[in-house]
């Protein structure tokens, strides 16, 4: 399954010109505000007609200009939950996700209660059921609003922002929900977002849009450690993303993570022993040095090998380092690389403090 | 208490069945008209408006002298309806329906607009992408959304049909039995000598039809709000 997209679209002063791919599992579409983000996906759900293009997924052609063809929105079968949750206000929870069942034709059938029970049990909202969309919380209605759009049987999942309008408490809350949503549901996903810590919990397909274009677009880890792409992504939210085994949680507080080149040590990480993690190391939080430190604060020492320096338009560069396969990057001064005679192929030593690493910038894999 | 004459029981009667008539008939074209006035974009739109809301601003005399030119039996639409029907509207109760309706319509198609332009298009939007229609939408989404709007429209719809005075006596007259509705039975009540009488009683039973009806609007329109905008789930 996946989705096949080339559209252009002209708004007055704002035009879009987008092309991607997105294959299995989840890709999101990363950019600034005012980047076409919403545009595209109103363009895939059918409330847009864009000027021109094609949008297809899988072999069900959605849009076709060329051969005249418009799917209208209620046939399309693209399950999309919308940054305002969007609940029917009339409705209970419970008539809520079994809204669109019964246009995909499952009325009350004994499969649809076997749904319903899977999707509530999924999201959490057993308890909820009854409750009216007015008396939830802004993470409960958007936890609502993902089981309707996965109840309805769709064949894509596109969801636009689901958490810009949490606080970040709501935030930590969901996340796991989608992680296992990810993990479980057999749909593929296109995430929409302007949060890079967001988009590296979730995504593994990564398509970057700047101004109406695609600028960027593949695998998530490779994107997200390739200092070319930094400027795309914004330099101050700019970290590779590193996965690992969670081996054991200490007495202190902190769990002991595997990555390929050695252990971390981060704050307590909510996963048992063996849970497999992605984890997202900021580039501005690296100190890289020549010898292994000692006596030092920081608890995180990895061996690396630099593979690229690039200069930034700042004081600052980009080090982009390999530590036994994984990429790690590290943003440093100009003046830090020269007195330390950075270049490819020299060993240093990528040094991480336990406490610079957010519980937001952990994910199960 | 005395038993009320023949003659007011007649007033009463007609002008209840006068109003349900033409309020039940004018609700369907109500909706409709509110709907495309407040949703859809189409050439003539500002003409449809303005033609709804004329019977407000007109001098109720000069729509009922037009719908006698128009529906009277020598008129174009009368005629027809006649010849083709069998139907009379000039001086018979059918007549006083339709000023009526004619007369209730802008405040009808005023309160359901108002709702309809209050219903967030983006729900509408949402139904649409869970694989909903549109007739499907409206009539899951929009129409419960917009019920309190046609419910307070339709009870000021009657209320408005109950006291039309106007246009009924230009167009249908003032006819007992037929097309004598309470407020043009308290008019002939007050030109005779000795009869005031009756019609201060016709006066306080409209005082008390129109109480009725107000209170009842709130009292319905307060239950379907909280059904909908309540944090009670509905049973």
């Amino acid at each position: 399954m996946s989705l096949d997209l080339a559209i252009t679209h002209r708004f007055p002063g704002f035009s879009l010109e987008a092309a991607f791919t997105a294959p299995n599992g989840v890709t999101a579409l990363f950019g600034r505000s005012g980047s076409g983000k919403t545009t595209i996906a109103n363009a895939i759900a059918g409330l847009l007609r864009p000027d021109a293009g094609r949008i297809a997924v899988e072999d069900t052609v959605l849009l076709d200009t060329a051969a005249g063809q418009h799917i209208a929105p209620h046939r399309r079968r693209i399950g999309y939950v919308f940054q305002e949750a969007r609940l029917f206000p009339h409705l209970s929870v419970r008539r809520n996700l079994l809204y669109g069942r019964w246009f995909s034709g499952g009325g009350g059938s004994a499969g649809t209660r076997d749904d319903l029970a899977r999707i509530t049990d999924l999201l959490g909202l057993n308890a909820l059921l009854d409750r009216a969309p007015g008396a939830l919380s802004g993470g409960e209605r958007q936890r609502v609003a993902l089981g309707r759009a996965l109840l309805a049987r769709p064949r894509m999942l596109v969801m636009d922002e689901p958490l810009a309008a949490l606080d970040e408490e709501r935030k930590a809350e969901i996340l796991p929900y989608l992680e296992r949503l990810r993990d479980e549901a057999a749909v593929p996903i296109l995430f929409v977002s302007h949060n890079l810590a967001e988009v590296a919990r979730l995504a593994t397909t990564l398509v970057v849009l700047d101004a109406g274009r695609v600028t960027t677009a593949g695998p998530l880890i490779d994107i997200l450690a390739d200092p070319d792409a930094v400027p795309a992504l914004g330099i101050r939210d700019a970290g590779s993303v590193l996965t690992g085994r969670v081996i054991t949680h200490h007495a202190d507080g902190l769990s002991e993570i595997e990555v390929a080149a050695g252990r971390l040590l981060l704050p307590h990480v909510a996963a048992v022993p063996g849970a497999h993690l992605r984890i997202r190391i900021a580039a501005q939080d690296v100190i890289l040095a020549r010898e292994e430190p000692t006596a030092l604060s920081a608890l995180n020492i990895l061996p690396a090998r630099v593979t690229s320096v690039r200069p930034g338009n700042g004081p600052g560069v980009m080090v982009r380092l390999d530590a036994a396969g994984d990429s790690l990057l590290a943003r440093i001064t100009k003046r830090s690389a020269e007195r330390l005679a950075l270049a490819p192929g020299v060993s240093c030593y990528a040094i991480a403090k336990a406490v610079s690493v957010a519980p937001m910038d952990i994910g199960q894999s | 208490m005395e038993a009320l004459p023949p003659d007011l029981i007649d007033a009463i009667l007609l002008s209840l069945k006068v109003s349900l008539t033409a309020t039940i008939l004018s609700l369907p074209a109500g909706v409709l008209a509110a709907y495309a006035l407040a949703r859809w974009r189409f050439p003539g739109r500002q003409i449809l408006n303005g033609l709804v809301h004329l019977p407000l601003i007109l001098p109720p005399v000069v729509t009922g002298y037009l719908l006698l030119l128009a529906f009277g039996t020598r008129g174009p639409i009368g005629g027809f309806l006649e010849a083709q029907f069998g139907l009379t509207l000039a001086f018979r109760w059918t007549g006083a329906a339709l000023a009526a309706a004619i007369m209730a319509f802008p405040l009808l198609v005023r309160a359901i607009r108002l709702s309809i332009e209050a219903v967030d298009p983006k729900l509408e939007e949402a139904a649409a992408t869970l694989g909903a229609s549109r007739v499907w939408v409206f009539a899951t989404v929009t129409l419960p959304l917009i019920l309190p709007g046609i419910l307070a429209g339709t009870i000021l719809a009657f209320a408005k049909a109950m006291g039309e005075f106007g246009a009924t006596i230009t167009f249908v007259s003032n006819i007992p039995g037929e097309t004598q509705t309470i407020p043009t039975a308290i008019y002939a009540l007050l030109q005779v000598p000795g009869r005031e009488g009756a019609a201060s009683t016709l006066v306080l039973i409209s005082i008390a039809i129109a109480m009725a009806a107000l209170l009842l609007s709130e009292a319905v329109s307060r239950r379907v709000a909280a059904r909908i905008g309540g944090r009670e789930a509905p049973a």
